[in-house]
């Protein structure tokens, strides 16, 4: 009976060596597939098995931790969640991460491939992991004024504010908000909160970051632009020449004419007078006198039609093609299809105040391990020449002269040169909805830079019409901010 | 101690009294090794989860210390030329079984749904019981050919074994396989049992009817045709695992069963053929059944796309389970040297997670190197009962031993192979690491006949007659 039995022997062997082969693969061949799935609860475990790395603000951290119940072991929490949430955006045990959190998430649970080399040596050594983190561009006080200011209007809205000479962002706040703390956790309280925070639960959709992610029809601060684009393509030579305006105005093509917001001087007004008083006679006509082609090139250079990354995501604001030539003269005063983020006006206001240039926005300045070695550093860096230096001189005295004189004199800050535009753009069905009220502005330094250039936009729905206007409601807000970046530089 | 070693050193050569050694000292070796590494794999677990040696370590070690002394010293007394890797090999498992099922009692994700918290030492019992067991069967068993006046009730008793849950009010359907019985607080496996009992007849059985099975056959096409009347057995059994299947939905048992008898009927015979019919009619069989029982249906599914099986659960499909992707990503996490003892997630496998499942928390927590030692081991006690199979003398005891480390190898590979998902999910445990009363106690047995087997192969023969002269001049005493 010997020799069956050494053959079962053979085939009890083959059964051990098909499971050692299916452990091999299992355990050596699959096992980083295996190990990786974002189904496998390890790695959400892990993640949140060491307390995140910290987002900074004026050197100190706008975030936090808290330990938890459960498998997850620790929690973010916020401090002021609803002024930073812009900005940080949030991360949760149950929803995942959004903005500069998720962005960042390797920097902030130290996951990053660059700080492999440092992981590696501290699993040697048996140190914890240990988080990075995430220093902003941000201006602790021009945030503050900034949600300060929307809170007090009570209003939808949203403010940014940029250096011009770099394109760092002092400021981005949205009103109404949220405190990402609250949906921090994984927990039936998150659960409520998160749900209650959802737009069908929240009709003013308090998870939306106006300053980026909502385009909104610029109405008269674009006329900034269209201004730009008259002087670009020597349509004309200077601010104080008189243009060839008529009044009324009929737009080509049609026998519509294109109304002004009261009896305004519009007349062969000059484009200082005509920004001053924002005719949109004069720039209508300006923009169907250059025609689609050159006012989307203009545009353009400003950023428009173009998703911004800095780095989170803004959405793409809207120029059309191939437009009639009445409805090109309402895109050039901000209406019709035009629609703008907050973030791209504020970069139209920056282009003009740091001499035509435009510089590529961004709000996080350095990227630092656990010890606080720089791992990453953001340089500035130019994005587009919308306009030449002379040219963004002449549109900033311009600018200067709606403040000094004209229709943004609530903006007005003593001992600063202040250059600005308001704005009310009409929107909904026959444009029977309120009016958004509108305001780009920078100051200038003593040194003839100008540290600081700010959009702001307030959806104001209990206000009368004619109580809207961007000098109104919007500048106020817009000079707190400019203050607070001039002040934090003294 | 040394008068047992005496006659291998001094390698007489008395006629009719070849000593062979005893090889108990070796065996007192291993079993320290035995007995230390579960203690220190005991300590790694609470130093990992609690930052401290746990307070039970001294208890503990001196449970399985103990227990693994007496087993010594019975099989010292009772069977002193015995294999001597079979003991220090199942309770080096079993240590290292109570050290994980001690991890997964820690789990508060296990205590909260009631799948641990205090397992180990109800395990420690079931080990004691197990090994009191192995006990009885060395010492009440002087000669294990005495097990074969009892081929017949065997076969009554294993088959009252397998059909207990199927009666109502005993059986209990865990999971969906029907292969336990409830008495009292305790969950009963009689198939672990009867596993032992089959072996015992169906050794009887060949034993007689060998030769009609092997001799009695017509050649066809290279193969050995049994006659019509020699199919009978072979039959029978067949019937009865596809009934296992059907009834109690268990693959692993009806396939473990089946398995175990063709492979006693092929060392038997000595005829191929019989696998060849062996391998077709289990194929049969599975693939029958599985075409109209939806329990088994689900299990391969859920074998083929785990993930899908993963999605369903989650997605709180009644009679779905991701336990198959979770034990995969157990796996997957150990990676090549694992996370260490009590530093892996393998409670998120749940239920299960302590009995059918404790490879998962082997694989994640001693990886790749871990896993495949500890599959080795298993290979070795298979390899001692094939040697013993090989060395016994008595074809009785041939096929017992063969029987039993064939089922034994069966066993492990079925719920080895379902773990690691090579094939569908059985509801079998692996011996002596998975929680389980039936299972510990029944493998100890199944150890201790071994152990008699391989003692009465390897025991001398008896001394020759006393004939003085010879002994005085034949003896070389150095």
């Amino acid at each position: 009976m010997n020799k069956p039995l050494r053959r079962i022997a053979i085939f009890c062997g083959l059964l051990v060596l098909t499971l050692l082969i299916r452990d091999n693969w299992l355990q050596y061949v699959q096992a980083d597939e295996l190990k990786e799935d974002e189904h496998n609860r390890r790695v959400a475990i892990e993640r949140y098995a060491s307390p995140r790395g910290d987002i900074i603000v004026d050197g100190n951290a706008i975030t936090g931790h808290a330990t938890t119940e459960g498998d997850f072991k620790y929690k973010r929490t916020y401090k002021d969640g609803a002024m930073w949430a812009p900005v940080t955006g949030y991360v949760s045990q149950a929803y995942g991460a959004t903005q500069i959190e998720a962005i960042n998430d390797g920097i902030l649970t130290g996951n990053d491939d660059r700080l492999f080399f440092r992981n590696t040596l501290d699993m040697i050594t048996g140190k914890k992991r240990e988080g990075g983190n995430v220093v902003t561009t941000l201006n602790g006080a021009a945030q503050k004024a900034a949600y300060d200011g929307l809170k007090k209007q009570g209003a939808k809205g949203a403010v940014v504010a940029l250096e011009p000479s770099t394109g760092k962002i002092l400021s981005m706040a949205s009103y109404p908000s949220y405190d990402p703390t609250s949906i921090a956790g994984g927990d039936d309280a998150a659960g409520e909160a998160w749900t209650k925070l959802q737009k069908k639960n929240d009709p003013d959709d308090p998870m939306l970051n106006r300053a980026l992610r909502e385009v909104y029809p610029p109405g008269s601060t674009f006329k900034v632009v269209t201004a730009a684009a008259a002087l670009e393509n020597d349509l004309y030579g200077s601010a104080d020449e008189k243009t060839d305006s008529p009044l009324p105005w009929t737009m080509p093509g049609t026998t519509t004419e294109l109304p002004n917001e009261g009896d305004l001087p519009c007349k062969d007004a000059t484009l200082r007078e005509a920004l001053r008083v924002s005719c949109n006679t004069v720039f209508g006509k300006v923009g169907s006198d250059l025609g689609n082609e050159k006012m989307l090139e203009e545009a353009k250079k400003f950023g428009f039609t173009e998703e911004q990354f800095v780095p989170v995501r803004s959405s793409a604001s809207v120029f059309s093609e191939d437009m009639a030539p009445s409805e090109v003269a309402q895109s050039s005063i901000g209406q019709f299809n035009t629609a703008a983020s907050p973030l791209q006006m504020a970069m139209v206001a920056s282009a003009v105040a740091n001499n035509g240039t435009l510089m590529k926005p961004y709000m996080v300045d350095e990227l630092q391990a656990p010890n606080l070695d720089t791992i990453e550093k953001t340089d500035p860096e130019e994005m587009s020449k919308p306009l030449s230096a002379d040219n963004a001189q002449i549109l900033q005295s311009m600018m200067e002269t709606v403040v000094e004189d004209g229709t943004g004199t609530n903006a007005q800050i003593d001992g600063v040169k202040v250059g600005g535009k308001t704005g009310t753009a009409q929107h909904g069905v026959d444009n029977s909805e309120n009016p958004y009220a509108w305001f780009l502005s920078y100051a200038k330094g003593d040194d003839g830079g100008a540290p600081v250039a700010v959009a702001v936009v307030i959806e104001d729905e209990n206000a009368g019409r004619d109580d809207i206007s961007g000098g109104g409601l919007a500048a106020p807000i817009a000079k707190n901010v400019m203050e607070a970046v001039i002040d934090s530089k003294k | 101690m040394s008068s047992t070693t005496n006659p291998s050193t001094h390698h007489t050569s008395t006629i009719g009294a070849i000593g062979a050694p005893s090889r108990r000292n070796t065996e007192l070796a291993l079993l320290v090794f035995a007995v230390l590494i579960p203690v220190f794999a005991y300590a790694n677990v609470g130093l990992a989860i609690n930052d401290e040696v746990p307070a039970g370590l001294l208890s503990y070690g001196l449970g399985l210390g103990l227990l693994a002394g007496v087993g010594h010293l019975v099989v010292r007394r009772f069977a002193p030329y015995s294999d001597p890797l079979l003991l220090p090999l199942a309770t080096l498992l079993n240590g290292l079984g109570l050290v994980a099922i001690w991890r997964l009692d820690q789990s508060e994700l296990l205590q909260s749904i009631d799948q641990a918290g205090n397992a180990a030492p109800r395990q420690l019992i079931y080990t004691a019981m197990g090994i009191a067991l192995f006990v009885a069967v060395l010492v009440f068993l002087k000669d294990h050919r005495v097990l074969q006046r009892y081929t017949y009730i065997s076969m009554v008793g294993a088959l009252f074994l397998l059909l207990l849950p199927l009666v109502p009010g005993l059986g209990k359907n865990i999971y969906g396989a029907k292969i336990w019985i409830q008495v009292g607080s305790f969950s009963i496996q009689p198939g672990e049992f009867a596993k032992i009992v089959l072996a015992i007849f169906f050794a009887g059985y060949l034993m007689v009817k060998r030769d009609a099975l092997a001799l009695a056959s017509r050649r066809f096409m290279g193969l050995y045709l049994p006659r019509g009347r020699d199919l009978g057995p072979i039959l029978v059994v067949w019937i009865v695992s596809i009934l296992i299947l059907v009834f109690e939905t268990d693959l692993g048992t009806s396939l473990l069963f089946f398995g175990m008898f063709v492979i006693m009927l092929y060392v038997a015979t000595e005829r191929t053929s019989w696998i060849v019919f062996g391998m077709l009619m289990s194929a049969v069989g599975a693939v029958g059944v599985a075409t109209f029982e939806p329990h088994i249906q689900q299990r391969v599914d859920a074998w083929l796309d785990p993930m899908r099986e993963f999605a369903l659960s989650r997605a709180n499909q009644v009679g779905h389970s991701e336990q198959a992707m979770q034990a995969l990503w157990a796996f997957g996490s150990g990676g090549t040297l694992g996370t260490g003892w009590g530093q892996g997630h393998s409670e998120l496998i749940r239920f299960a997670a302590n009995s059918d499942f404790i490879l998962a928390t082997f694989g994640e927590e001693l990886g790749l190197a871990g896993l495949m030692a500890l599959l080795l081991l298993y290979a070795l006690i298979v390899e001692r009962g094939v040697r013993t199979a090989l060395a016994a003398r008595d074809p009785f005891g041939k096929l017992l031993a063969i029987g039993l480390s064939g089922a034994f190898a069966l066993q492990v590979f079925v719920v080895a192979g379902g773990v690691m998902g090579l094939i569908p999910l059985t509801g079998m445990t692996m011996p002596f690491l998975a929680y389980g009363g039936s299972s510990v106690i029944a493998n100890w047995a199944l150890i201790g006949i071994l152990l008699r087997i391989s003692d009465t192969a390897r025991r001398p023969a008896p001394a020759a007659p006393a004939n003085p002269d010879a002994e005085m001049t034949q003896v070389v005493r150095p």
